[in-house]
């Protein structure tokens, strides 16, 4: 028996099956995924023209909220916004409020009283997002940026994108994700992904040390010879390894590690001919991919970066929405219950 | 202990309740008369008797008052999370008479002059009989041997870690060699802290969707073994607390039939929750040990139904509510479960997973004779008693809890059972409105 339970949806989506957060791709059908990939595809446009901009989100105010490090991220987040006519805030909240004895909540409160419409929150700990669309500005559309080991939506529906633009398809498709499992949220939000657009076949392979319990339940097949693992695969996506797992006791030394599950040209030649390369970055070359393989002729590391700012530009123009719909629609029963 | 005395010297006559007690024994429209503290007589003879006071107990169950061997009342040392009124209120509208409290106050429950702190506290303060626990070791902290023998005869019942271990086996060994001297009863909390450690949730199916840090199950059954067979070389009575596993149930078991003296205790919220608590990330759920698989629960009811269990716990741990809002991960373990939690145990005889009567003995005479205490209701017992209507409802919230903390496991929802009347040696603790 579950307490109570609100599902991710009870959150994230409006009465009317609108986004108005984006968590979690727990609970979001193949409809809104590929609504957010043909939204996606739309403003890939608009980063080929001279001026690269729409009005969309004008007049809105978005905070990029990231409570630990990123590059990548946090900059196509902030062009997403700024190529749909947001007011853009930065805050790196590793440095400032929290170190003051400031909790979470206040900070938050304290942006939402600044007027803002919509949070894009990174956090170390799982189910940050949810906390704060849930408990503390329900009213601010919150865009998952990254939370723990839980989830990264975005980074998994722009590989999405990435695999449809070279594969034209799901079905039918086999893909593999090797490497840390286990500590990444990436994995987690790409297993969903896949098992919703149909992909016919996901493999993750990884030592045991770095798998989670039960992993088969997220909807995947384990295999941990990744000679096996790269037979017939359409699509291999290779995770960042930390350097801490070696302190950890997970793994015995970044050596073997790369001899066992780094993609290696001979490892690679096992796959499909066509099979494509995926990485989230940043990439740790010769750790887990070779250099010739990351920037080959398979290699789709970059135009996944590229499809990083539409995804971002979708899915906040979807959030921004859905919570723009609602906010119009209590204004709407108020007035009613006013004239009533 | 002090309440209002308007019961002690005078007399009481309870009518027309359902007189049930842990051990089966059952009698329809029973009536009760109560004088001196003491049950002065049953059935017909107190149908007949004249009282000072009457109270009509139509339609409810007339139950020994429920005993608790684990909860936090957070004084001293934690007012903001809880203090003696209001936690032994809310124990008392729970329907217990009895409550051991866990040697985790600030300071720890570890000399005499903290258990004094306590029951001179409870004296004061609490309607219902506040049993202190002392602590195992020296300030928790699972390194030297705390003054058992100083801490029992200042009034300590038991001695336990709370939710702390004792990391290092040999000190464990030897602090049940030394209560073990003195015939203490040793209450621990089966942990492994290295295969725990940073982990927040049970390691399994929702773990692994929402990328929460795993406890796994052996965290528990590795620390139960090495407790069970400590036990047996030492001789030591050990009551292990709180358990979350079904195999540690198995174990528990075995141990007993090898003619170990162990016992054993669970948390009623680990008897109706699973790991799916966590699936939208409440921290009202995060406890420790974790909530776990739906097969782990299952074989827990089976414990406590079969006795291999023998009570039924509160695990209350109230706190402020900036404990709890915060991202998951961040928040501290715990729920303020004592008012609810006989609601709950009924919802479990509703869904025919246990019977009223294995439920009351979970609350009552199992944990009363693992910590040496009567719970029964006969020709002059102690008049601890406690009347609950199972068919009529109530609602927690925030407005309606007594307790500090309002973090219950459920909210907002009706709940079957409300504690009509708390008599504590026929004094009355609580009365519903």
């Amino acid at each position: 028996m579950t307490a109570n339970a609100a599902s991710p949806n009870h959150l994230q989506l409006t009465r009317d099956g609108q986004l108005r957060h984006f968590l979690t791709l727990d609970g979001l059908g193949r409809e809104l995924l590929t609504d957010i990939l043909d939204t996606a595809d739309s403003f890939i446009e608009v980063g080929e023209r001279s001026i690269k901009k729409v009005p969309l989100l004008r007049g809105r105010t978005v905070v990029n909220l990231f409570f630990e490090a990123s590059t990548r991220t946090r900059s196509t987040f902030e062009l997403a916004a700024k190529r749909l006519s947001a007011d853009v805030l930065n805050l790196d909240i590793n440095t400032s409020a929290t170190s003051k004895g400031e909790s979470l909540s206040d900070t938050l409160l304290n942006l939402e009283a600044m007027a803002s419409d919509m949070f894009v929150v990174r956090h170390a700990q799982s189910g940050a997002p949810h906390f704060i669309a849930e408990s503390v500005t329900p009213g601010v559309a919150i865009i998952n940026a990254g939370d723990g080991r839980h989830a990264h939506p975005t980074q998994a529906m722009l590989d999405m994108l990435t695999i449809r633009q070279h594969k034209g398809r799901f079905e039918g498709l086999k893909v593999a994700i090797v490497g840390d499992i286990l500590h990444s949220r990436v994995a987690r939000s790409q297993i969903r992904a896949l098992n919703e657009l149909g992909a016919e076949q996901i493999r993750v392979i990884a030592p045991g040390t770095l798998l989670p319990k039960d992993v088969e339940s997220l909807g995947c097949t384990v295999e941990y010879d990744m000679a096996k693992g790269m037979k017939d695969l359409d699509v291999v996506i290779m995770l960042r390894l930390q350097k801490e797992r070696m302190e950890g006791a997970l793994l015995p030394s970044e050596r073997e590690f790369y001899r066992l599950y780094g993609l290696s040209q001979e490892k690679l030649a096992l796959a499909h001919p066509e099979c494509i390369v995926m990485h989230p970055g940043p990439i740790n070359r010769g750790v887990e991919i070779e250099s010739s393989v990351a920037d080959g002729p398979q290699s789709v590391i970059l135009n996944q970066v590229t499809n990083g700012i539409a995804i971002r530009m979708a899915v906040m123009s979807m959030a921004m929405g859905g919570q723009m719909a609602e906010r119009q629609q209590k204004l709407n029963e108020m007035n009613e219950r006013g004239l009533a | 202990m002090s309440g209002n005395d308007q019961f002690s010297g005078a007399s009481l006559k309870i009518t027309g309740g359902r007189l049930l007690d842990g051990h089966g024994s059952e009698a329809p429209n029973s009536a009760l008369l109560i004088r001196n503290g003491r049950i002065a007589a049953i059935g017909e003879a107190a149908e007949k008797a004249d009282a000072d006071q009457l109270f009509d107990a139509k339609g409810c169950v007339i139950s020994p008052g429920f005993v608790d061997l684990y909860c936090n009342l957070r004084e001293p040392g934690n007012g903001q999370k809880g203090n003696m009124v209001s936690e032994t209120r809310a124990a008392a509208r729970g329907g217990f008479t009895t409550v051991c409290v866990s040697p985790e106050t600030s300071p720890v429950n570890d000399s005499r002059a903290v258990t004094h702190l306590i029951r001179d506290g409870a004296y004061v303060s609490s309607p219902i009989r506040v049993l202190p626990v002392g602590a195992l070791t020296r300030g928790l902290d699972g390194e030297m041997l705390s003054d058992m023998s100083g801490l029992t005869a200042a009034g300590c019942i038991a001695v336990g870690n709370g939710s702390r271990g004792v990391r290092n086996a040999r000190v464990l060994r030897r602090c049940m060699a030394y209560a073990q001297t003195f015939g203490l009863i040793v209450m621990l909390r089966p942990e492994n802290q290295s295969l725990a450690a940073d982990g927040y949730a049970h390691d399994g199916l929702v773990s692994a969707r929402l990328g929460l840090l795993g406890i796994p199950e052996v965290a528990e059954t590795a620390s139960v073994m090495e407790m069970l067979l400590l036990a047996e070389e030492t001789g030591v009575r050990l009551h292990l607390s709180q358990l979350s596993c079904g195999r540690s149930v198995e174990m528990v078991a075995d141990a007993r039939r090898r003619g170990i003296a162990v016992t054993a205790d669970v948390a009623m919220h680990q008897l109706v929750f699973t790991e799916e608590a966590l699936s939208s990330f409440d921290s009202r759920f995060h406890l420790r040990p974790p909530l776990r698989s739906e097969a782990d629960r299952k074989a827990l009811v089976a414990g406590v139904r079969e006795g291999v269990i023998d009570a039924i716990v509160s695990q209350h741990l109230p706190h402020e509510s900036a404990a709890k809002q915060a991202p998951l991960p961040d928040t501290e373990p715990g729920l303020s479960s004592i008012e609810s939690l006989l609601s709950l145990g009924l919802e479990l005889v509703q869904r025919g997973e246990l019977t009223l009567t294995e439920l009351i003995r979970g609350l009552t005479s199992g944990p009363a004779s693992v910590a040496g205490l009567n719970a029964t209701i006969g020709q002059d017992d102690v008049a601890d008693l406690c009347v609950f209507d199972p068919d009529a409802h109530w609602t927690p919230s925030k407005q309606t809890l007594i307790s500090a903390g309002h973090h219950a496991p459920v909210l907002d929802r009706p709940l079957p059972g409300v504690v009509r009347f708390t008599l504590v040696e026929g004094r009355e603790a609580w009365r519903s409105a």
